[in-house]
C-alpha cells in the first residue's frame, strides 16, 4: 500500500474522479467533505448546508470502498473567508473568496486534519498540476484553476496531489462515467459556494449594518468629475461593470473606479479601463522570489490571458509590475498571478 | 489488512438477532404474508401472529394486550403520545399544553414544539447537573395544568435513569397523563407498568435486536390520545394503517428475549461499561465521565476528553475500527454540545469533546481492550489538531 492521502471531496465530479484515480494508483485514500457554511436561518428546512453534496460524496466514497468523513470548518471558514469577503467589498474592492479558501481552508485547516491522520498527502479536484514541489497550470486551458492557488504555503505544494490536473474536463467526466460514479453528470458549479443564487449583495446585506457606507447611496461621477446621478451603494459595483449604469452617453459607460472614502463610483469609457501598471500586496511565492527587473507573465483575472510584464519594484510583501500590453479592468481585490513561460506558478498577490 | 471491528454504538442501533430474524421470516413469505384485517386464512395467520406478539409484549410490560399500539418506531410513538394527548385534552376542553424534560430525545422535543405550532403550549422541564429532572418544575407544570408530562426513563446520551415511578405518581395524583420514552431503558433496566404507573410508554425494536421501523406505544386509556395519522381504523383508529406484521413479530420476539435476559445483560454490560470507564480514566487522566454521580443504565458511557473535538475523535476511532458516537451536534454554523449536555450545564468545551460508548449483547472485553489501546494516541493527535484549529 502506498502512502495515505486525505482527499477533499466536495461531492462534485472533479474531486470524485480525483479520489477514484488515487484509489486506482494504490494510495490509501481517506475522503472528507468540508462543511464550510450554513444557510442557517435563511433556509430553515436545511439545518446543515450542502447536505446533498455531502450525500453525493459519501456515496462515491462508499462505491470506491474508502472511508469518508465530514469536517466542520464553518467557524474557521466564516472568519477567514466570508468575513474577509464582506470586509473587502466594504472597502470598495472585489474579492475572490476561493483564493482565501484555498490559502486558509483547503491547504491549511484541511492539511491540519491530514497531519493528524498521518497522511503524507492531501488531494483535491483542482485543475492544476503539482509536481516536484512546484505548481503548474492544469492541462485543460478552459478549466485551469492555478489562478486561485497562488496563496498557499510553498511547503504545502510538495504534499499536494492533483489527479485531475492532467485531464481535460471532458476526460474527467468520461472517467466518472466509466467508473459509474453518480456525480458524473453533475452540472458545473460556477457560483461562489456560500452565495445563494449568485446574489452576493444579499450576503453583504446580511453581514453589514443597514447604514454601512458600502450599501448606501453615493454619487455616480464621470472620470472628469461630473456628478451624473446616484448609485445604491458602491459594493454593488465592480470595475469593468456596465450593467446598472445610466444611459444617455455618446459611448457605453463602465465602472472604472470605486472610491470608498467619498462613496463615489466613477464611470468612464471603455478605453478608460485599460492600464499597464499593477501593484500587488500580500504577495506569496511558490518559487524563488523575483527581483526588480525580472520578466514574468501576469494574469489579472481568472478568465483573462496572461500578459508579459516586468517587475518594477519589490517591497516587503508587495510588488509593482509594468505590463507590456494594456490590460482591461485591473481590479483591486482580484488576484495578480505570476507565471513563468511554461505555466509554472511563481507566486501572486492581491491587486492593490 | 483485516482489522477487528469494534461496535460500541448500540444505543444508536443493534443488528437483528438471529432468533428474531427466524421468528419474522415466515411472515414475509408465502404462509403468513396476509393482511391481518382480511377474513381469509392468510389474514388469520397474520392476525394470529400479531395477537401473540401483543400478548407477549403486554405481559412483559405489565399492560393489557389491547393497550399495545404498534408504530413505525420510537419517534412515531413519541409523537403520538405527546401530540395525541395534547389534541385529546384540547378536544375535551382540557389544557392544550404539554410538559417535557429538556433532555428528551428530539422526537419528544420536536413533538412538543409541534403542539406549539398547532396553537398549544410547551413547558420545558429543566434538569439538574446530575441529569435528573427538577421535580419542582414538574409540580409547577402540573399546577398550571398540562395534558401530559413526558420524561424519558433512561437518557440516550448519558444513561441517567429518571425517577419515573415518583413522577408517574405525582401525575397520577393530579389525574394528568404521564408518558415515558423507554426506548433506551427497555432491556437494560426493569421496565414494568406494574411498578411504574405510566399512562403512555414508548419502546422501539431496533435498539433490542429487532429491525428498524417497528416500535410501540403502550396506551393505558384509549380516550387519552387522539390519532395523529388517519386511515382505515386499524388498532382502534389510534394508529391506523395495515400493520407491519413481520416487524411486530420481530418486536414481540426481541422483547421476550430482552426481558428473559435482562438480569444477565445488565450485569454483563455494567461490568464492561465500568471497566471501560475505569481504564479510559487511567489512560486519559483528565477525561470526565458525564453524569457519573447519577444512577445510570448499564450500557452507556459518556466521556468528555478536554481539548479534543469529538467529531475528530470519531473519525480517528473509526479509522482504527472503533464505532461509537459523539455528544455534539451540528447546529447553525458551528459545532455545539448536544442539548442534553447543555441542559445539564456541561461547559461548552467539555460538551463538544464528548464521546458515547454504548454496549450491547455482542460486546466483549476485547472491545474495551481495543478502545483503551487506541485511545491515548488518538487523543494526543486530536488534541494537537484541535489546538491548531482553535488557535
Amino acid at each position: 500500500m502506498k502512502d495515505r492521502v486525505l482527499v477533499a471531496m466536495s461531492g462534485g465530479v472533479d474531486s470524485s474522479v480525483a479520489a477514484a484515480l488515487l484509489v486506482e494508483q494504490g494510495y490509501e485514500v481517506i475522503g472528507a467533505t468540508m462543511k464550510l457554511f450554513c444557510y442557517g436561518d435563511s433556509v430553515p428546512d436545511r439545518p446543515c448546508c450542502s447536505l446533498d453534496s455531502i450525500t453525493d460524496a459519501k456515496l462515491v466514497a462508499h462505491r470506491l470502498g474508502i472511508p469518508h468523513y465530514v469536517l466542520s470548518l464553518e467557524e474557521r471558514f466564516g472568519h477567514d473567508v466570508i468575513d474577509d469577503f464582506v470586509a473587502e467589498y466594504a472597502r470598495g474592492r472585489t474579492p475572490i473568496p476561493c483564493v482565501r479558501c484555498n490559502t486558509f481552508t483547503k491547504f491549511r485547516d484541511f492539511l491540519a486534519h491530514a497531519d493528524a491522520l498521518d497522511c503524507a498527502y492531501i488531494a483535491t479536484g483542482h485543475y492544476a498540476i503539482a509536481r516536484d514541489g512546484a505548481l503548474f497550470r492544469g492541462r485543460d486551458p478552459q478549466k485551469d484553476q492555478s489562478y486561485f492557488l497562488w496563496g498557499i504555503d510553498r511547503t504545502v505544494v510538495a504534499r499536494m496531489l492533483t489527479p485531475v490536473g492532467a485531464l481535460t474536463k471532458r476526460e474527467t467526466r468520461a472517467r466518472a462515467q466509466r467508473l459509474g460514479l453518480e456525480t458524473a453528470e453533475k452540472p458545473e458549479s460556477v457560483e461562489i459556494c456560500f452565495v445563494p443564487d449568485g446574489d452576493y449583495v444579499a450576503v453583504l446585506e446580511q453581514h453589514l449594518a443597514a447604514d454601512a457606507p458600502a450599501l448606501t447611496p453615493g454619487p455616480l461621477v464621470t472620470v472628469g468629475g461630473q456628478v451624473v446621478g446616484e448609485h445604491g451603494g458602491f459594493a454593488r459595483y465592480t470595475i469593468g461593470q456596465r450593467r446598472g449604469l445610466p444611459g444617455g452617453f455618446a459611448e457605453p459607460m463602465y465602472v472604472v473606479d470605486i472610491r470608498p472614502e467619498t462613496r463615489e463610483v466613477v464611470i468612464g469609457r471603455g478605453t478608460d479601463l485599460f492600464g499597464h501598471a499593477v501593484t500587488l500586496e500580500a504577495v506569496n511565492w511558490l518559487a524563488e522570489p523575483l527581483a526588480a527587473g525580472a520578466d514574468v507573465w501576469v494574469q489579472c483575472r481568472y478568465r483573462a490571458r496572461a500578459v508579459p510584464g516586468t517587475v518594477v519594484e519589490v517591497s516587503e510583501d508587495g510588488l509593482a509590475l509594468q505590463l507590456a500590453e494594456a490590460v482591461r479592468a485591473i481590479t483591486p481585490g482580484q488576484s495578480g498571478v505570476l507565471y513563468d513561460d511554461p505555466g509554472m506558478v511563481l507566486g501572486g498577490g492581491l491587486i492593490a | 489488512m483485516s482489522k477487528r471491528l469494534v461496535y460500541l454504538d448500540n444505543a444508536a442501533t443493534t443488528p437483528v438477532r438471529p432468533e428474531v430474524l427466524e421468528a419474522m421470516l415466515p411472515y414475509l413469505g408465502a404462509d403468513a404474508f396476509g393482511n391481518p384485517s382480511s377474513a381469509h386464512r392468510f389474514g388469520r395467520a397474520a392476525r394470529a401472529g400479531i395477537e401473540t406478539a401483543k400478548r407477549s409484549i403486554a405481559e412483559t410490560l405489565g399492560a393489557e394486550p389491547n393497550q399495545v399500539i404498534f408504530t413505525s418506531g420510537g419517534t412515531e410513538a413519541d409523537n403520538l403520545a405527546v401530540i395525541g394527548a395534547a389534541l385529546a385534552s384540547r378536544d375535551r376542553g382540557g389544557p392544550f399544553r404539554v410538559a417535557v424534560s429538556a433532555i428528551e430525545h428530539k422526537a419528544i422535543l420536536a413533538a412538543a414544539h409541534a403542539v406549539v405550532h398547532l396553537g398549544g403550549e410547551e413547558i420545558l422541564l429543566p434538569v439538574a447537573a446530575s441529569g435528573l429532572v427538577e421535580e419542582a418544575a414538574v409540580e409547577g407544570a402540573l399546577a398550571r395544568g398540562v395534558a401530559v408530562v413526558s420524561v424519558m426513563w433512561v437518557n440516550n446520551e448519558v444513561g441517567v435513569i429518571q425517577p419515573v415511578a415518583r413522577l408517574a405518581e405525582r401525575c397520577s395524583a393530579r389525574q394528568v397523563l404521564f408518558h415515558s420514552d423507554a426506548v433506551q431503558a427497555f432491556g437494560k433496566v426493569p421496565v414494568s407498568l406494574r411498578d411504574v404507573p405510566c399512562s403512555l410508554l414508548t419502546i422501539s425494536g431496533h435498539k433490542i435486536g429487532a429491525p428498524k421501523g417497528i416500535g410501540a406505544l403502550i396506551v393505558r386509556d384509549r380516550q387519552a390520545v387522539e390519532a395523529i395519522i388517519h386511515g382505515g381504523g386499524q388498532q382502534f383508529g389510534i394508529r391506523p394503517g395495515t400493520e407491519n406484521v413481520p416487524g411486530i413479530i420481530a418486536l414481540g420476539s426481541a422483547v421476550a428475549l430482552a426481558a428473559a435476559e435482562l438480569a444477565d445483560t445488565a450485569t454483563r454490560l455494567r461490568a464492561l461499561r465500568d471497566d471501560l470507564e475505569r481504564r479510559v480514566l487511567a489512560a486519559v487522566p483528565d477525561a470526565v465521565i458525564n453524569a457519573w454521580q447519577s444512577e445510570r443504565a448499564p450500557h452507556i458511557a459518556n466521556v468528555s476528553i478536554p481539548g479534543a473535538d469529538s467529531e475528530a475523535l470519531l473519525m480517528h476511532l473509526d479509522l482504527a475500527g472503533i464505532a461509537c458516537s459523539s455528544g455534539s451536534a451540528c447546529s447553525t454554523g458551528s459545532v455545539e454540545p448536544s442539548h442534553v449536555l447543555s441542559a445539564m450545564g456541561v461547559p461548552r468545551e467539555m460538551g463538544i469533546a464528548a464521546l458515547r460508548f454504548s454496549f450491547g449483547k455482542d460486546s466483549t472485553t476485547e472491545d474495551v481492550d481495543a478502545v483503551v489501546a487506541a485511545l491515548p494516541r488518538i487523543v494526543e493527535k486530536v488534541r494537537s489538531l484541535s489546538a491548531v484549529l482553535h488557535r
